[in-house]
């Protein structure tokens, strides 16, 4: 336990000192305090830059991933000089100049139903930064069967959401969402996209959340959810109430301890665009330029959006965007053979599935969408 | 007449529309109104046995209709409905592949 500050300390904290709500105790509170942010992306980087700013003096953070050139929309912990290098290293570094007193502890691992009670039982809080449903539902079920306070925060395009899932005292994420949505109804922020400052905004929310909760001051979000829109500038706040029947918080629970979160969600936890339709209906890039060197008429169904065909396309591709397929399907021959395809492979995959379920039968689907295309075949062609 | 705010991903499904005004004096009655004016958008909330779907979220004024009579709740002229996604974005922090997932 650390007692005091020093004298360096004092000077560092000192905007926090003046105020009463936090003051020399609440520094030494936040000091002796331990979080852990699950994901170092758009929602992680400013919840670990302001956390560690603001002195908590142990943050564990968790994420595989390789800062990628496409993070630095809106990844700002991350910058140009770590492209390529291991996000919870890229992250610790810039903790670690922002503020040097605290210990920052790296799990370069998935967050798994083998590993997270281990990791999560050291900290006292924790803060869900992820963006994907497996995820989401592993982090709220180790929260609640650890007893801790989770900071949920949500992101899609211009609308965020921010709430505190504590089972203690209030409703759990299950509570509100007892089960996911059905796969490829929601598309994740590489499809859909997602304005830059948005996570900004968000994460700031959780991470101030996780102060209030961490000092005992103010009303935390426990029991309600900000629903914020950019676009609108609007937030609004509704009333959450514990669910009677959630199977993990409720009298009732059935769910004792962590399950297999891909198989409920029916996704992997893994990346949508790292998604294909499975290995029978893939084409490789390369595939497809000797196909299409053979039979030039070979019919493409480009399924992204529109605007999206001013950043790449293949010419001679018809476009049905994937919203609009079950609606355009007449426009097709289920005779005629086709290469669908989209920006990764994801969205083409689903347009697969409901093609497949209407009796088309020859179909493939462009491994790597586009972007493979252009890294493979087309070099003339952006990758996004 | 009560306003009902749609949240970004189903904006596809009405037009691109974040409000829409339906007429109804309870929740089953103003979302007849709504897949009325916008047939697209019905698969997202119904079933195909025509029940709401459990990750569908519907709040009158601050409440879930969960908490209050369901579909069944009644909405007076000036409530505002709200639409509430389950949304999962944020960073990206992807779990092996299939392949490489840890079963043992």
């Amino acid at each position: 336990m650390i007692e005091e500050l020093t004298h360096e300390q004092i000077l560092r904290y000192s905007r926090h000192l003046l105020m009463p709500e936090v003051g020399l105790q609440g520094q030494i509170k936040l000091k002796n305090s331990s979080v852990l942010v699950i994901g170092t992306g758009g929602l992680g980087s400013p919840v670990a830059l302001y956390l560690a700013a603001a002195g908590i003096g142990r943050i564990g953070l968790v994420d595989y991933d390789i800062v990628d050139a496409s993070n630095l929309q809106r990844q700002v912990i991350h910058g140009t000089s770590t492209v390529g290098k291991l996000k919870v290293e890229s992250a610790r570094n810039r903790l670690a100049d922002l503020n040097p007193d605290i210990q920052i502890d790296i799990y370069n691992e998935p967050y798994t139903s083998e590993n997270a009670m281990r990791i999560a039982k050291e900290y006292d809080i924790i803060i869900d930064g992820t963006d994907n449903f497996p995820t989401r539902y592993l982090t709220n079920d180790v929260a609640v069967f650890l007893g801790k306070p989770n900071i949920y925060g949500s992101i899609f395009r211009f609308d965020g959401q921010v709430s505190v899932f504590y089972a203690k005292e209030g409703p759990c994420y299950r509570c509100l969402f007892p089960e996911p949505p059905p796969p490829g109804l929601v598309p994740s922020c590489a499809e859909g996209g997602v304005l830059g400052v948005l996570p900004g905004t968000v994460g700031t929310l959780q991470a101030t959340e996780a102060i209030k909760v961490l000092l005992g001051i103010g009303t935390p979000l426990i029991g309600k959810l900000l629903l914020y829109n950019a676009l609108d500038m609007s937030f609004d706040f509704v009333t959450l109430k514990k669910n009677p029947n959630c199977r993990v918080c409720g009298p009732n629970a059935d769910i004792k301890e962590l399950i297999d979160y891909e198989e409920f969600c029916g996704v992997p936890g893994h990346h949508a665009d790292d998604t294909s339709a499975g290995a029978n209906w893939d084409i490789t890039a390369q595939e497809l330029k000797a196909r299409l060197e053979r039979d030039p008429n070979l019919l493409l169904l480009d399924v992204r959006e529109p605007h999206e065909l001013q950043i790449s396309a293949i010419q001679g591709a018809k476009n049905i965007p994937l919203g609009e397929i079950a609606q355009r399907m007449s426009e097709l021959d289920s005779a005629e053979e086709m290469v669908v395809f989209c920006k990764r492979g994801s969205r083409s995959a689903r347009a697969i599935e409901i093609l497949s379920s209407a009796g088309f039968k020859k179909m493939k689907n462009l491994k790597g969408g586009i972007n493979a295309w252009a890294e493979e075949v087309d070099k003339s062609l952006p990758v996004y | 007449m009560t306003t009902l705010r749609i949240p970004t991903p189903l904006r596809t499904y009405t037009g691109g529309k974040s409000e829409v005004t339906v007429s109804g004096g309870k929740i089953s009655e103003a979302l007849n109104d709504l897949t009325t004016q916008f047939p697209a958008i019905k698969p997202h909330l119904f079933n195909e046995a025509g029940e709401l779907r459990p990750f569908v979220n519907l709040f009158v004024g601050e409440h879930n209709i969960k908490d209050l009579q369901g579909v069944e709740t009644p909405v007076r002229d000036g409530d505002k409905i709200m639409l509430i996604p389950s949304i999962a974005g944020g960073s990206l922090i992807p779990n092996p592949s299939p392949a490489g997932r840890r079963l043992e």
